[in-house]
This record gives structure tokens, C-alpha cells and sequence, in this order.
């Protein structure tokens, strides 16, 4: 499949997690890691995640990762109810190995990426992305 | 060999000895007739390039009153670093004398006293003549506005900021950054840049729904300068949609975005760029942290938190240069630029002494034109301040500026508790002196004024004192937005910067029965500038306007009501 821009936004969109109840689900994220890496090690870095700091609307949140040599990358909203984003995952013959989305988020919380590289190993990365109700600017 | 930081502490300890030049023979002068426009333009012509920064004006073009914070709390790495640091510490890190010129700029003690002497600061006429005389002395020197230009007056208000775009084109800046006029709406903003004359320049001005690079806005504008190659990159208010409402400009997102503004760094090195200048509306710990994340910036002009420090501070090979607000500074930064590289500089922070400085008459002129339309409206007295009693803002907690805004909230809107945003604009005003719409207005002004009063729960009052003071005292600057603590009226509390968001905020108190706020419990709470749509009610000038004419003089108890720890 081809990822043009407008289809991973719609993947987004397709995967949007609704949700308004408190954060509770930091296990679950736990155990979908260990599903996705079968309890190997991971490494931090060799995957980029950039998502920013404070999101302007924790409705929708642009996320970018990246990851040179991976087969699949694992997203996950460790503080969702449902933790579970996306998982992409990239042929022998993609040009880039990096995707883009909006996610939502339920709160302030860590967003978490984690890439099976193409030799069977794991790579991780997080972030921090503050959900606020708004401040008052200088 | 030296190094290039060699170079750089080299010229910082030149630039602190000029800057002592400057700054430390002032206090022998004893009084105000002693100080000249000379010794406050005088500078040694340093270099191959020279930079002019002033940053938020919020649109004062008339000389002001401006009293400098008394608590401004570093956290984290922070701590005790400049600008965090007020009063006496100031002055002692500068060698500043009390009740010298600088100490009565740049801090708050005996500020009504030492206003009386030094008078009012500011005026954009002044700026004027000072931008006259530096470009005398280097022509070609670039001029460069850090944003919140157009917001913060009576006449910015209803001309849509047409009056300070008028003003400060008129000044002929080469470029400029972002926030508060965006405030304005999207549409009166594309309206305005769009026949700008000069850069709008912003790297973190995306376009919301492709997040790309908005096309009205480019990231970076090359000028040559002194044969030099400049890029001048612009950083917008990282967090405009959050802390201002993002509605009024929906096509928009910003953000911090280091990444992109490190590929900026490294595009126009690629073309060439010999010098990279930063015109930042970021904040000043923000800018810091940025200097050491991105490789590359040699200057960064940092606007947004208002601080006016009377050196650079060095982060690695980039200079930050802050430059205070309400038209109460201009920097001067001379550079040396050779062989591709920033091989020293020279700086100094000139404090606008408004009855010092002569005013430039054109633009005195083109001020006036500006506000005759509404002269008779501005002019008009509605109080007095009580002989004992100044009003300002500036600092981490209630100003008295914002007890009376709070006061006025209380009585007119008939509510327990007020809430009062936490923005670093806003003149002061002296004991005795009279109280004009004007002098309300530039602490009310923006175009989303209601004075809202709604129910609240004692639990969710505690969300929002958290919610803010953690967009103040997260340790990591990323996660600060740059104002101060939501003021409070009628609300008691205790806070200890140093914990988590969620536990910093104790002994929440209503000080009308002295009894603990219960979280299960609703109040009547009124406020202003909230960032939701369609909010309703007054505008708060009215209220505050009302409010101050009903007492007459005003004469307000002092608060004591926040306890702050952990600083």
C-alpha cells in the first residue's frame, strides 16, 4: 500500500481513540509491548518520535516517527484508555520509514514508539506531550 | 590559538566592562538633570554589524510608568539564574547602585520615589531618536521587532493595531515576530502582513491543517549587512492557540519545534549564511534551552517574558539578548563578523528615560495623528490612586494592578472569588496620580475581554491554580508558556513551586469566611480572557471603569493571601 499523506490522515482519523474516562491504562500499554516485542530488549534510540511539548488540542495531536530500517513501528498513548495508536508497518522497498497522524489524547501523558527493525530488534522512544487547559500568555 | 568561546568571553568581559561604563558611573549622577541623551546613546562602534532589538511594546507609544517584578522565580536548572533574580540580587549581580538610573529601570525597590526623579520611561518618539542616532553611527543596522506590537491600547483596540502598524512602520523595521497580534483574528492579521513592508517571519507558524510551514510567514529572511550574509530566523510564541484562544485563528499552529528550527539553522548555513540571528517570541528560558538544543545560533533576540538584562547571557557560542517590554528598552548589539563567524560582540541595554531622550518629532507627530480621534475618551479621569498606593502588575503573583482588577470583579460582578489572567503587560501607576480610561485600558485592553461569572467547584478551581502554575514552574522551560500565576481575589493559598503539577496548590482558602475551599463545593467565580468561545458578559474595562469611579481614590489593603514556598 502506498501511504500518501491524505491516507494516513485518514488512518488517523480511522484510529482515533474516544475517550473520556481518567488514565488508568498505563498496564495496558505494558502488556502491548510485550506482545509487540515478545519480552526482546529495546534500545533507546534509532527511532525519532516528534510530537509537541503542549498539544493545542488534545483532540488531535500530530505525531511523527521515524525510524531508518524498521519493519514496523508500534504507537501507543500510554495514558488512553484504549493505549493502542497505530501500528505501521514498512516493505522491503519503502524509500522512507517514517509515518505521520493525529492522535487523541485523554490528558496529559507519554507517547511512546516502539520499531522492529528489519534484523529483529527493538528500538524505543518517548515524549511527553502536556494537555492543559490553557494558560494566560505575556 | 583562542578558540571561538575564547573570543566570546572575551568580548562578554568587554561588553560587562562597557556596559559598567554605561551603567555603574550613572549612580554618581544624583539626580535626573544630571543624565544626558549622550551618556545613554553613548557607544563605542564595534565590528561589522549592528543589531536593534525592542520587543514587547504592547502598544504603548507614550511615555509610561513601568515598575519592574519584585518575585520572578527560576525553577528547575533555572533557579537563581538570570532573569530570575529581582531587587538587591539584581543589582548586586550588576554592580547597580540604589537609587541610581539603572536601579530604578531594571528594579523594583523604591520605585515610586525614583519615579518621581527619573520620571517616565519609554514613548516610541523617544525610540525613535535612539534608532535615529545608532543608525547615524552604523547606517545599515537592522532593526528588529520581537512582537506584541500590536496589542495592549485604547487606540491598538479600536483601530485593529492599525495605530502601532502606522508607528512602527514608520520606524522602518526589517523584521518581525508573533503573538498578541494574533489576538487581532486571523483574517486582520493576514490583512496586515500581507501588505507589511517589511519580514513577518515565523519557522514555527504552521499551517493547522497540513501542519506544513504557513506560506505567509517564511521561516528566515537573508539581508547583507556590512558585507556580511545574515539570516535572521523567526520563532513565533511557541503556544499562542493554548495560552490565547485559538479560535480567533484556527488556520494556525505554532509550537516550539527545535527540529525544524535546527534544519532552518542548517539550510541557510548551507547558503551561505555567515551570522544566524534568532528573533524569538519563545521566553527567555525557553530561548535558553533552545540555544543549547539547536547548533548554530549566534544571536538569539529573545522577547515574551519581558525581562531587560544589561548583558547577554551565553549558552555555549549563542548570545541571548533580552530586551525588556512597553517600550522601556532598545538593545544595541554590535557584532564582529569574519571569515563565516561571529568573532565578538558589544551590547548594551539603553533604558528609555522619556524626559532624557528628546522625542523624535515626526513620529511625536505621527503618535498624535494616531490618537486624535480619540483623545477626549483616553483623557478622562475616572480616579485617583491613594497617596500611599501604586498600581502595577509585573511579577510572579498579584500585582496591586491586578488586587483592583480583581476587586472591581468581586463587587460589580457580585461573585466569592476572581480570577485575573496572568499576563506580564500592563504600566503602572503612581501614588496620588489620576487614573484615565487610557490607564485602564492598557492594563484590560485585548479583544476578548467578557467578564465571565460562572459556578465553580472547589475541586475544579484547584485544577485550573495547578493547570497554570504548572504552565509557570514545570521544571523543563518546554513546558512553560511564559506568563505569571492566574491572579486570584477573594482566594487564598500556598504553593510550593518545587512539586508536581496536582500537589502545589494547598490550604485553598475563601478569605471572605476564612474557610478552606471543599472540593465538593461551588462558588461564584468571576474572571476575564478566558480562552473558550462565546463567552459572555462585560467587558472588563467597563467593570473595572465602574468599579474605580464608584471608590474615587484608590487605597487597597495589602495581600497577603498567596504563601509561596519551595523558592
Amino acid at each position: 500500500m502506498e501511504l500518501t499523506r491524505r491516507s494516513v490522515l485518514q488512518l488517523g482519523a480511522g484510529i482515533l481513540v474516544v475517550a473520556s474516562v481518567p488514565l488508568k491504562a498505563f498496564a495496558a500499554g505494558e502488556d502491548l509491548i510485550e506482545s509487540f516485542t515478545g519480552g526482546a530488549d529495546i534500545a533507546e534510540g534509532g527511532v525519532t518520535l516528534t510530537a509537541p511539548e503542549i498539544a493545542e488540542n488534545g483532540n488531535t495531536v500530530p505525531i511523527e516517527v521515524d525510524a531508518p530500517g524498521a519493519s514496523e513501528i508500534l504507537v501507543m498513548a500510554m495514558g488512553n484508555p484504549t493505549p493502542n495508536v497505530a501500528t505501521f508497518k514498512f516493505g522491503a522497498l519503502s524509500a522512507s520509514h517514517s509515518a505521520s497522524t493525529r492522535i487523541r489524547l485523554a490528558g496529559t501523558q507519554e507517547v511512546v514508539a516502539i520499531a522492529k527493525m528489519q534484523d529483529g530488534s527493538f528500538a524505543r522512544a518517548s515524549a511527553t506531550v502536556k494537555v492543559t487547559i490553557g494558560g494566560c500568555g505575556g | 590559538m583562542n578558540s571561538r568561546r575564547d573570543f566570546l568571553q572575551t568580548s562578554m568581559a568587554a561588553a560587562a566592562i562597557y556596559g559598567g561604563a554605561g551603567f555603574g558611573n550613572w549612580a554618581k549622577l544624583a539626580a535626573q538633570q544630571a543624565l544626558t541623551q549622550d551618556q545613554l546613546l553613548e557607544f563605542d562602534t564595534f565590528g561589522n554589524v549592528s543589531l536593534i532589538h525592542i520587543t514587547d511594546i504592547h502598544a504603548q507609544l507614550k511615555p509610561i510608568y513601568f515598575r519592574e517584578p519584585s518575585i520572578n522565580i527560576g525553577v528547575g536548572g533555572n533557579k537563581g539564574a538570570v532573569p530570575h533574580l529581582t531587587g538587591a540580587d539584581f543589582r548586586k549581580l550588576y554592580g547597580i547602585d540604589d537609587g541610581s538610573p539603572s536601579a530604578y529601570a531594571l528594579t523594583y525597590d523604591d520605585f515610586a520615589s525614583l519615579a518621581q526623579t527619573y520620571g517616565r520611561v519609554g514613548g516610541l518618539d523617544r525610540v525613535a531618536t535612539v534608532i535615529n542616532s545608532i543608525r547615524a553611527a552604523r547606517p545599515d543596522a537592522l532593526l528588529l521587532d520581537g512582537g506584541d506590537t500590536w496589542h495592549g491600547s485604547y487606540t491598538c483596540y479600536h483601530t485593529q493595531g492599525q495605530d502601532m502598524v502606522n508607528v512602527m512602520n514608520a520606524l522602518k523595521p526589517d523584521a518581525m515576530t508573533f503573538h498578541w497580534e494574533f489576538t487581532l483574528g486571523s483574517s486582520r492579521v493576514n490583512e496586515i502582513v500581507e501588505d507589511l513592508p517589511f519580514a513577518a517571519l515565523g519557522q514555527n507558524i504552521f499551517d493547522a491543517e497540513w501542519d506544513e510551514p504557513s506560506e505567509l510567514f517564511p521561516p528566515y529572511k537573508f539581508f547583507v549587512r556590512g558585507g556580511v550574509k545574515i539570516a535572521v530566523i523567526g520563532q513565533a510564541f511557541p503556544y499562542m492557540p493554548i495560552a490565547n484562544p485559538g479560535w480567533m485563528f484556527p488556520e494556525y499552529s505554532f509550537g516550539i519545534r527545535d527540529e525544524h528550527m535546527q534544519e532552518m539553522v542548517d539550510e541557510v548555513r548551507g547558503q551561505g549564511a555567515e551570522l544566524v540571528v534568532c528573533l524569538s517570541h519563545n521566553g527567555f528560558d525557553v530561548d535558553k534551552q533552545m540555544a543549547s538544543k539547536v547548533q548554530g545560533l549566534d544571536v538569539i533576540l529573545s522577547g515574551h517574558t519581558h525581562d531587560a538584562l544589561p548583558e547577554p547571557v551565553l549558552v555555549g557560542d549563542t548570545i541571548i539578548v533580552a530586551s525588556g517590554s512597553n517600550g522601556k528598552f532598545v538593545s544595541r548589539v554590535d557584532l564582529d563578523v569574519r571569515d563565516g563567524r561571529m568573532m565578538g560582540f558589544r551590547h548594551k541595554l539603553i533604558p528609555i528615560f522619556s524626559d532624557v531622550i528628546a522625542p523624535d518629532a515626526e513620529i511625536s507627530a505621527l503618535i498624535d495623528e494616531q490618537r486624535a480621534p480619540y483623545v477626549q475618551s483616553l483623557s478622562e479621569v475616572i480616579g485617583q490612586t491613594a497617596e500611599d498606593q501604586t498600581l502595577y502588575r509585573r511579577g510572579n503573583f498579584n500585582g496591586t494592578w491586578d488586587d483592583l482588577i480583581c476587586d472591581a470583579l468581586i463587587s460589580e460582578r457580585e461573585a466569592d472569588i476572581a480570577l485575573s489572567p496572568g499576563v506580564r503587560w500592563g504600566p503602572s501607576i503612581l501614588p496620588g496620580q489620576d487614573i484615565t480610561r487610557e490607564d485602564i485600558w492598557n492594563v484590560t485592553s485585548m479583544t476578548y475581554p467578557q467578564a465571565y461569572r460562572s459556578e465553580m467547584t472547589g475541586e475544579f478551581l484547584h485544577v485550573v491554580l495547578e493547570d497554570v502554575a504548572d504552565n509557570l514552574f514545570n521544571p523543563d522551560p518546554y513546558y512553560q508558556q511564559g506568563g505569571d500565576m492566574v491572579r486570584v481575589g477573594g482566594l487564598g493559598y500556598r504553593i510550593d513551586v518545587t512539586k508536581p503539577q496536582g500537589s502545589r496548590i494547598t490550604e485553598m482558602t475563601l478569605l471572605k469566611t476564612g474557610e478552606r475551599i471543599d472540593a465538593a463545593k461551588t462558588y461564584r467565580v468571576a474572571g476575564w480572557a478566558s480562552v473558550n468561545e462565546s463567552t459572555e458578559g462585560p467587558a472588563i474595562w467597563d467593570v473595572v471603569e465602574s468599579h474605580i469611579s464608584k471608590q474615587g481614590t484608590i487605597s487597597l489593603d495589602p495581600n497577603n493571601s498567596v504563601q509561596v514556598v519551595g523558592t
